[in-house]
């Protein structure tokens, strides 16, 4: 195995004299502001597309609103990420781009921008229905209850129904955190810095992959035991109200 | 019992619900068919009849928790059965008591009582700076009158649990109170005490009861015959959808004329 203390040293030389560390600590830092942003626009579109799926349907809007939502969510479920933000990229931002530069306006992205939009609609669609779930796991009455003491629907949703839904949910959202984590790994097709461009920038600089790939693969998992850890806590803490704790 | 002091200065007495050929179906199912009746200021109308006839679907559509499918229902001389009402401004003065509690299981017990309060009058004090409270006087405010609310149902040391750890009977008692923080004029009562256990439903009817001798305005759905001919001064009897006898207690209890009443009332006495 002579020649596999060769490959460390090579892998240590090219981390820490010819500063690798540095890209690997701005892939470190792109993948997490892409997961963690993107979970938080997910969260929010989710949220509101799960909302307006349990609204009763009587009247038109909700109705319409109803359609428009089944339509984001096929069409972001539908698609692989990697098509989505190439389409996003090259299709939908030079589209917008000619639209507004009769205007005089120009929106450019980069790619990590472009990263952080794209895995925040897309995991607005899959969350819309964790959250949808999550929503009708809390017991009706629930909702009858604060529609009865005068609240409107959406002060119900706001202040007693989404709570608790989270906490139902919370296990079943930190698995979408854990994979939009690694999910980012496919940034690199909009030209952004994540961790798995840094590793393979550092392995092409030495023509020598598997030292990099290997840390690679444990910052990855590290990252994870550290979520999933991250979850618990937080569960622990919204169990308050249960007794089951 | 309390006639005496929901007289006007006319001598009649005050309309507070006027309900007119109120009907409800279900894709179809017609689960009622056409109730009036009048429920007068301080009245305490108790609804009975066999499950599945309809009595639990009217006490909810009178705070239109169901939309009625046609008919009007006359509140404060608005009908607010009409959908282009804003209904929530007309719950506010009609509290609710479910049969399972329905308490805000994310929230204490003082704040289950605190929460609609404090959040429309901080909604009050947008709209009308002129108020000239503070948020936290505001609440403050509340704080107090929900505390004095547990003190009288003898919860106050559970003001700051989750109701989880509450009993039924508990349970029961917050909600009732926590209807009555928004200051109703008129309390609907679902089955309150079907949920509990027979040693608990005491506690629950006993507060009903002192509710009932400060002229609150009652309307209860329930099994107690005993609590009905003790404390109503007017029963209801409704079977698939239609009111089949109304009568003061004595009369209801004592000389029923409908047969399916009688029947009924063979079967539950």
């Amino acid at each position: 195995m002579g020649n596999l203390s060769v490959k460390i040293d090579t892998f240590i030389e090219n981390f820490i004299t010819y500063e690798g560390y540095k890209t690997v600590l701005e892939g470190l830092q792109n993948t997490l502001i892409i997961a963690i942003l993107g979970l938080i626009i997910g969260i929010v579109i989710g949220t509101i597309i799960a909302t307006v799926r349990v609204i009763p349907k009587y009247k038109l809007l909700p109705r319409v609103l109803n359609s428009i939502c089944s339509f984001y969510v096929a069409l972001f479920r539908g698609t692989p990420i990697v098509v989505q933000l190439l389409v996003f990229y090259y299709v939908a931002l030079p589209i917008f781009n000619d639209l507004v530069s009769g205007f005089g306006m120009r929106l450019g992205l980069t790619g990590v921008q472009v990263a952080i939009v794209v895995f925040g609609l897309n995991s607005g669609a899959y969350i819309s229905e964790i959250m949808r779930s999550g929503i009708l796991s809390v017991d009706s009455g629930q909702m009858e209850a604060g529609r009865a003491v005068g609240l409107s629907f959406t002060t119900t949703m706001i202040k007693i129904v989404i709570p608790q839904a989270v906490k139902n949910i919370l296990p079943t959202l930190g698995n979408e955190f854990i994979a939009l984590v690694k999910e980012t790994s496919v940034v690199s097709f909009v030209g952004a810095t994540d961790l798995y461009v840094a590793f393979n920038y550092m392995g092409s600089n030495s023509y020598e992959f598997m030292i990099p790939y290997i840390v690679m693969a444990l910052i990855y998992i590290v990252l994870v035991l550290l979520i999933s850890l991250g979850i618990k806590i937080m569960e622990r803490s919204l169990r308050k109200s249960d007794r089951r704790n | 019992m309390t006639d005496a002091i929901n007289l006007n200065q006319n001598g009649s007495a005050e309309v507070m619900i006027d309900v007119i050929n109120l009907k409800k179906e279900f894709n179809g199912n017609n689960v009622l068919n056409g109730i009036d009746v009048t429920i007068n200021k301080g009245d305490i109308m108790v609804v009975i009849g066999p499950s599945g006839s309809g009595k639990s679907t009217f006490l909810r559509c009178l705070n239109c928790m169901e939309d009625p499918t046609s008919g009007q229902i006359i509140f404060d001389g608005v009908d607010i059965a009409d959908m282009k009402v804003d209904i929530n401004v007309h719950r506010r003065k009609m509290g609710m008591v479910f049969q399972h509690f329905n308490l805000f299981n994310n929230k204490t017990v003082i704040e289950n009582i605190m929460l609609a309060p404090v959040h429309l009058r901080l909604k009050d004090l947008k709209k009308d700076k002129s108020i000239g409270k503070t948020k936290a006087q505001i609440k403050a405010e509340v704080r107090e009158e929900a505390m004095a609310l547990l003190k009288r149902i003898g919860l106050e040391d559970k003001a700051n649990v989750y109701p989880s750890t509450l009993s039924g009977g508990q349970k029961q008692r917050v909600a009732i109170v926590r209807a009555l923080a928004m200051k109703p004029e008129v309390i609907l009562f679902d089955e309150p005490t079907s949920a509990l256990d027979p040693e608990m439903v005491g506690e629950v009817l006993d507060l009903m009861k002192s509710l009932a001798s400060e002229g609150m305005t009652m309307i209860i759905v329930t099994h107690e015959m005993g609590f009905a001919k003790e404390v109503a001064n007017k029963v209801l009897f409704i079977d698939e959808g239609l009111i089949l006898e109304s009568a003061p207690p004595a009369e209801f209890f004592g000389n029923p004329k409908n047969p399916r009443l009688k029947e009924f009332l063979s079967k539950v006495l």
